[in-house]
């Protein structure tokens, strides 16, 4: 494998194959220009990396719980100021720290929101792929209105998840840090500016990755660059920044595809397209077009 | 090491034992200090935030969001290569639970100074054991503090030891009767207390980003038990580390601390066990008793994690009442000292058979829960068999 691909994160790891977080992974990193420690959440990322006596992480590297690894690189970066103003260390270092939805939304949000309102020099990297996959497919804050997970099961009255998706890029753009943006794992060279401009931020920065899963979403291995792809064209996963709390849409589709489109390449949305369950359908379309709207509206002021 | 106790740059200060803490982590530098407030430990950060304030100390202090986030980012700063302390009490180390073991699992040497307080519910701010009893087997040292001076002295003598062995501790106060009691105490010159504490050097520690390595990694049905049993053994070597480092203290200070303290034992018939700011008051009771010509005496326990058994069984051998005094319940089974003398005496360890106890009588109280005060006068009475029931109320 490409040596330059593989200088932080080996291969030989064991994701599932058409898992989209190993490209989110090495195309962040690849855009370090200093030397770098990782902290990560519990989660696909970690188990899949970590496997004693083996390790994918040819950089320093720390797990230590779900809900905490943007407390643990607090830590981490704290002490490299400490160290640094003793003279005992001298070489530059970034702090990156991975957690999924689950160990980001829900169980770690409080913090995330502590490391950023502290002003850490940081970037957080959110992998999405709507639910705890690690743990087998179950709901998260992050799993879309609509969605099958073992959770939210469909059946006689239910046709999936019934509450819609928490606003994480909201709720971090809220603490006023110099850059957050979404980006998606299917466009990787929009990512990769992205992660340029995160990891070149002196303080905290995020970066919103839609990374699409394989096993739980319920598409064969080969098709997660186009699933990715579609989220975006329907425009239900826009790619945008907000830079020093300027807002700006980095994809507008030429010609937008019904949200369908999307849905329908997923097992974990297949029931909605029973007659049914019409309404949801075209509630999502609806909240589709709301959320777009309202996001394009603010990249134009 | 120099003998100097005599030397009169030792200064005598008047602090509560909350800043008689704080005190001690100055002179032995902490690098990184994550902090989050809860009585009856704030004291402690509030203290150490002056200094800071005043410019008196290099400390990285994390102001974090809570306790769960300050242990973390403790395990995070510690991994890292630096030295790290934090402070809690009660539902704050409750809140902790989950990364305890965790920093102890990573052989992460995390001071962490605890103001020792009831939990709820009912909620109560004020001083018992119960907190640091339930995180017992977390794999973390605990060292108990009479007083305001063993504070100063066991966070030093701790974080040496800590660092020696490769194991987090908890120095461990009373809340309220010693985190805020203000006592005379004689603190160290801060050359000498950095000198006896040295430079904190860790082994592959994150920063080092030459020689990479990761921490927190999963290990299954084939290597999990081995680390497990790794942790054991490292902590086996505390007690032999712990008096090594304790002798060099007195050295340098002139005051002693063992495993435990024996008050008038030797020639003892009854003997009390319990261990915190209560034995003050139980030597006093003591001494009464000795003069009234009753053959009393007192067991002082400073280590409790690693529990000192085979010691312990030694020197209660010849009593023939033993009256474990604990500030602690476990609910439903004995409360956890009189479990751990009970393992002295009647044990029959890994190491050796030092079952040297039949037929006497080992009794159990329960005191002090919730703050509620201990009085000389009941502890004679306990001496003297006149309370039933258990509990010291």
């Amino acid at each position: 494998m490409n040596k330059e691909l593989t200088k932080y994160y080996s291969s030989g790891h064991s994701a599932c194959a058409g898992c989209g977080f190993p490209a989110i992974v090495r195309t962040v990193l690849g855009e370090l220009k200093t030397d770098v420690v990782i902290a990560n959440a519990t989660g696909c990322l970690e188990v899949t990396s970590t496997l004693y006596p083996y390790s994918a992480w040819k950089a320093p590297y720390i797990h230590n719980a779900f809900e905490n690894a943007a407390a643990t690189i607090s830590g981490v970066e704290k002490a490299y100021e400490a160290l640094k103003k003793k003279g005992k260390i001298k070489k530059k270092i970034k702090f990156v720290a991975f957690g999924g939805d689950g160990g980001t939304y829900d169980i770690g949000l409080q913090s995330l929101s502590g490391a950023l309102e502290r002003g850490h020099n940081f970037l957080y990297v959110c992998y999405d792929n709507g639910g705890y996959m690690n743990t087998g497919n179950q709901r998260s804050s992050a799993t879309p209105y609509g969605a099958f997970t073992e959770t939210t099961p469909t059946g006689k009255e239910s046709f999936g998840k019934i509450e819609t998706r928490k606003n994480l890029m909201e709720i971090v753009n809220a603490h006023r840090i110099p850059y957050l943006a979404q980006a998606n794992v299917a466009y990787l060279a929009d990512l990769k500016k992205k992660a340029k401009k995160a990891l070149e931020t002196d303080g905290p920065s995020f970066l919103l990755v839609f990374s699409p899963c394989t096993n739980n979403w319920k598409f064969p291995t080969s098709q997660y660059v186009n699933v990715g792809k579609l989220a975006t064209e329907t425009n239900f996963w826009p790619l945008y920044e907000i830079e020093n709390g300027v807002h700006k849409l980095n994809f507008e589709p030429k010609k937008i595809t019904p949200v369908a489109e999307f849905l329908k390449t997923q097992g974990r949305f297949k029931h909605l397209f029973k007659e049914e369950n019409k309404p949801h359908l075209e509630e999502i379309q609806k909240l589709v077009n709301e959320e777009f709207a309202r996001i394009a509206n603010l990249c134009e002021e | 090491m120099v003998l100097n106790f005599m030397n009169k740059k030792n200064k005598k200060v008047a602090l509560t034992g909350g800043a008689a803490a704080a005190e001690a982590l100055k002179q032995i530098e902490i690098d990184v200090m994550p902090i989050y407030p809860i009585t009856p430990q704030t004291t402690i950060i509030e203290t150490y935030a002056g200094f800071e304030a005043n410019g008196e100390v290099d400390t990285e202090i994390i102001k974090v969001e809570s306790e769960h986030s300050a242990m973390s980012a403790a395990i995070g700063a510690s991994s890292a290569g630096a030295r790290t302390a934090t402070a809690t009490s009660s539902q704050g180390l409750a809140l902790m639970h989950e990364v305890l073991y965790i920093a102890s699992g990573m052989r992460l040497p995390i001071m962490m100074l605890v103001s020792a307080r009831a939990l709820a519910s009912p909620i109560n701010i004020h001083g018992d054991h119960s907190d640091v009893m339930g995180c017992r087997d977390s794999g973390w040292i605990q060292l108990f503090c009479e007083n305001g001076q063993e504070v100063y002295d066991k966070t030093i003598i701790g974080m040496k030891l800590a660092e020696k062995v490769k194991l987090p501790i908890m120095v461990i106060m009373d809340g309220f009767n010693t985190s805020h009691s203000v006592e005379n105490l004689e603190i160290l010159e801060t050359k000498i207390a950095q000198e006896f504490v040295g430079e904190f050097k860790a082994i592959s520690p994150l920063l080092d980003t030459e020689n990479p390595v990761t921490y927190g990694a999963v290990a299954l049905q084939n290597s999990y038990f081995e680390f497990r049993i790794d942790q054991e053994e490292a902590m086996r070597t505390v007690e032999a580390e712990y008096e090594k480092i304790a002798k060099d203290f007195e050295k340098i200070s002139g005051r002693k601390y063992s495993i435990f303290e024996e008050y008038k034992i030797d020639d003892a018939e009854k003997i009390i066990v319990l261990t915190g700011s209560a034995a003050g008051t139980a030597k006093v009771a003591v001494d009464n008793l000795r003069n009234n010509g009753e053959k009393v005496g007192l067991l002082k326990i400073n280590l409790f994690r690693p529990f000192p058994h085979k010691k312990i069984a030694e020197s209660l051998k010849n009593a023939k009442e033993i009256i474990v005094l604990d500030r602690a319940q476990s609910i439903g089974t004995y409360p956890p000292f009189y479990s751990e003398i009970i393992n002295s005496l009647y044990g029959n360890g890994r190491d050796a058979k030092f079952c040297v106890s039949t037929g006497r009588e080992i009794k159990s109280y329960i005191y002090g829960l919730g703050g509620r005060d201990i009085f000389q006068k009941q502890i004679e009475d306990v001496f003297l068999g006149k309370i039933e029931g258990g509990y010291i109320k």
